[in-house]
């Protein structure tokens, strides 16, 4: 199983081959409260890493997901926008917000790995 | 006494009211109107009704009943402390209202020619002369329907400059992170890109972060001032200075102009635009969904894109100006309301305006702000201030002094409305954690904000006493008990249909 590399802004990206998939971390749906709304990219869009690439929605506040690395998006995972209780529920698993194809995996060496993200949320408390 | 059980449902005086839908008793009316003659509905062109309107059928005494019973559970301005931060609830006074409804204000029609509503495009021209002499701003754009709209006009009126100038690539917005969350929408609508600038520890615009986000692609930046943690912008002329420099314009965010009316002339901030709320600043009704009213100050640059139309001095009285060319150098962006403005708010604005005086506005901006720090100096060793030193017109706190009691600040907030008091501003703005946001401004008396400090201290006391329980279960005392807000947002009845009400 790969490894998780994790962002600043609470995204999470698994990488195998050359294909990375994307979410928000177990904090990020816990300091949104309840999401009532996810928008998740179109397949086909490129992206930048660090660029909007999802939209989530709780009760308390509306906010954006930034991409990870740069790609092109394969997969979105439509579940989501029509559950989106399942980010909630299971935010590093079922509910990956969609899968996208690494056009520089070297920028992978820029997130966190488990331990280094799990500090830096400790620091935010 | 919350969980006593009624036979009827009622609670008291406080009623329980079915929808107007589910009391309908077809055939029941309120009026008996003579048998209408036959239609001929061949000439309908096949447009004919089919099917009945659907409306509610009730009598007369039902309907009133119905209303008046709604209006019963409402709680608002008139009613008692409204502490909402960033949106000055203050007093409507009643003599604005009088004015408003004069006749012959009231009674008078858009179309009507013009030299029959000279008294009105007057009420337009000295409440624009107002705002103009408050601000210190050469020229209003006084059509903006309302504040996020006075944003998007100011954005437009920028985007047509830059293109006028040959600087159409310039699309990218700085916008604060602690910013309403109509700027970086109003920016977005406009076909612009959002960038966000981080704030200091001190909760103010971080002025390094910003400059280092500054460049020939920048149009503008979107900066409310005092800010919505209440501080005012100390390194303003900085970020002014700078942003006109890189070839941008400043635009501030007026929802907070309370603080400052009569003591600050927005002018000397180099501020280019701001929008102003006449519904929070000027005292006209609001938080019932409008109408506002958002008219846009504008520098000398950016006044020639004001939209249409505006009114002038003609040489006949004064002329409302709907066509470019009637006006040598204007150059409108285009119409951003039909006809002018949200009149009646501007009659309610005029009113408060000249019964305050110059004199009267400054006093109120000087006491909404010493009602603010008087909220925070009494509050501040048991609830947690985010920031240090003064505030504004607002105060802001967060949750740090709910840490380990169980109790969110949205507990906290239902327990208030179980006290009589609308809940401060909530979880905003996003830059503390579980904001509590309270805005008190110079309307109250202090009796008034001594009443509030009791109840909230009480309640800290009992969060920090393991009363959690309590806190979970508010509000007990309302209509309804705590709603579930995430099925509600998630699985969204917005409309009652015939049968909804057999299932319960």
């Amino acid at each position: 199983m790969s490894e998780m590399r994790f962002t600043k802004d609470h995204e999470w990206i698994k990488v195998e081959g050359s294909t990375g998939t994307v979410g928000i971390t177990d904090y990020a749906q816990h300091a949104l409260g309840d999401l009532v709304f996810v928008e998740v990219p179109e397949a086909g869009r490129t992206l930048k890493q660090g660029d909007e690439c999802a939209v989530v929605e709780s009760v308390k506040a509306a906010s954006e997901v930034y991409s990870p690395a740069s790609g092109t998006v394969v997969k979105a995972n439509a579940t989501i926008a029509d559950q989106p209780g399942l980010v909630n529920e299971s935010p590093e698993d079922k509910a990956w917000f969609f899968t996208i194809t690494l056009s520089d995996p070297s920028e992978l060496a820029g997130l966190m790995d488990r331990a280094a993200y799990d500090e830096y949320v400790k620091g935010l408390e | 006494m919350s969980d006593i059980q009624t036979i009827s449902g009622h609670r008291g005086l406080l009623l329980e009211e079915p929808l107007i839908f589910e009391q309908s008793s077809p055939g029941r009316d309120g009026i008996d109107l003579p048998e209408a003659p036959p239609l001929d509905l061949d000439r309908l062109g096949g447009l004919a009704r089919k099917a009945p309107i659907g409306l509610p059928d009730l009598s007369e005494p039902q309907m009133v009943r119905h209303y008046t019973r709604l209006s019963q559970k409402n709680y608002g301005i008139d009613s008692g402390f409204y502490p909402l931060g960033s949106c000055t609830m203050k007093h409507n006074p009643r003599l604005s209202e009088k004015v408003a409804r004069l006749p012959g204000l009231a009674d008078l029609h858009p179309f009507q020619p013009q030299s029959t509503i000279q008294g009105a495009l007057e009420v337009i021209d000295l409440l624009a002369f107002w705002l103009k002499g408050l601000t210190g701003m050469p020229a209003v754009a006084m059509s903006p329907a309302a504040g996020a709209h006075g944003e998007w006009c100011g954005l437009m009126a920028i985007r047509a400059y830059h293109e006028d100038h040959g600087q159409g690539h310039r699309r990218r917005v700085l916008v604060p992170e602690s910013a309403h969350g109509t700027n970086p929408a109003s920016a977005a609508m406009c076909g612009f890109t959002v960038d966000p600038v981080p704030a200091n520890a001190l909760g103010r615009v971080d002025v390094e972060a910003f400059k280092a986000k500054l460049g020939d692609d920048v149009a503008c930046i979107m900066v409310t001032n005092p800010n919505t943690c209440g501080l005012f912008e100390t390194e303003i002329l900085e970020i002014a200075k700078a942003t006109h420099e890189a070839g941008a314009f400043f635009y501030c965010d007026g929802a907070n102009y309370n603080a400052i009316v009569g003591r600050v002339k927005i002018s000397d901030l180099g501020i280019d635009c701001m929008h102003i709320n006449l519904h929070k600043t000027f005292s006209t009704p609001h938080g019932g969904g409008g109408p506002g009213s958002g008219p846009t100050v504008l520098s000398d640059k950016l006044a020639p894109y004001a939209p249409l139309p505006f009114v002038v001095h003609g040489q006949n009285g004064l002329k409302l100006i709907e066509h470019a060319e009637e006006v040598e150098g204007a150059r409108p962006f285009g119409r951003v309301k039909g006809f002018h403005g949200q009149f009646g708010v501007f009659i309610r604005a005029l009113a408060y305006i000249l019964s305050m005086g110059g004199d009267g506005m400054r006093q109120a901006s000087t006491d909404a702000v010493l009602n603010a720090n008087y909220l925070l100096a009494r509050l501040k060793d048991v609830l947690t201030a985010s920031f240090d030193g003064p505030c504004m017109h607002e105060c802001l706190f967060d949750d740090r002094f709910l840490k380990d009691t169980g109790v969110s600040t949205l507990d906290f907030a239902k327990m208030l409305i179980d006290e009589g008091f609308h809940p401060m501003t909530m979880y905003f703005p996003l830059v503390v954690h579980g904001a509590l946001l309270m805005e008190p401004t110079e309307s109250e008396t202090k009796e008034t904000l001594d009443g509030f400090i009791r109840v909230v201290l009480g309640l800290a006391a009992k969060a920090k006493d393991g009363q959690v329980e309590d806190f979970k279960a508010a509000p007990r005392l309302t209509p309804r008990r705590r709603l579930d807000e995430t099925l509600a947002a998630r699985t969204p009845v917005l409309r009652w249909k015939p049968g909804a009400n057999s299932a319960s």
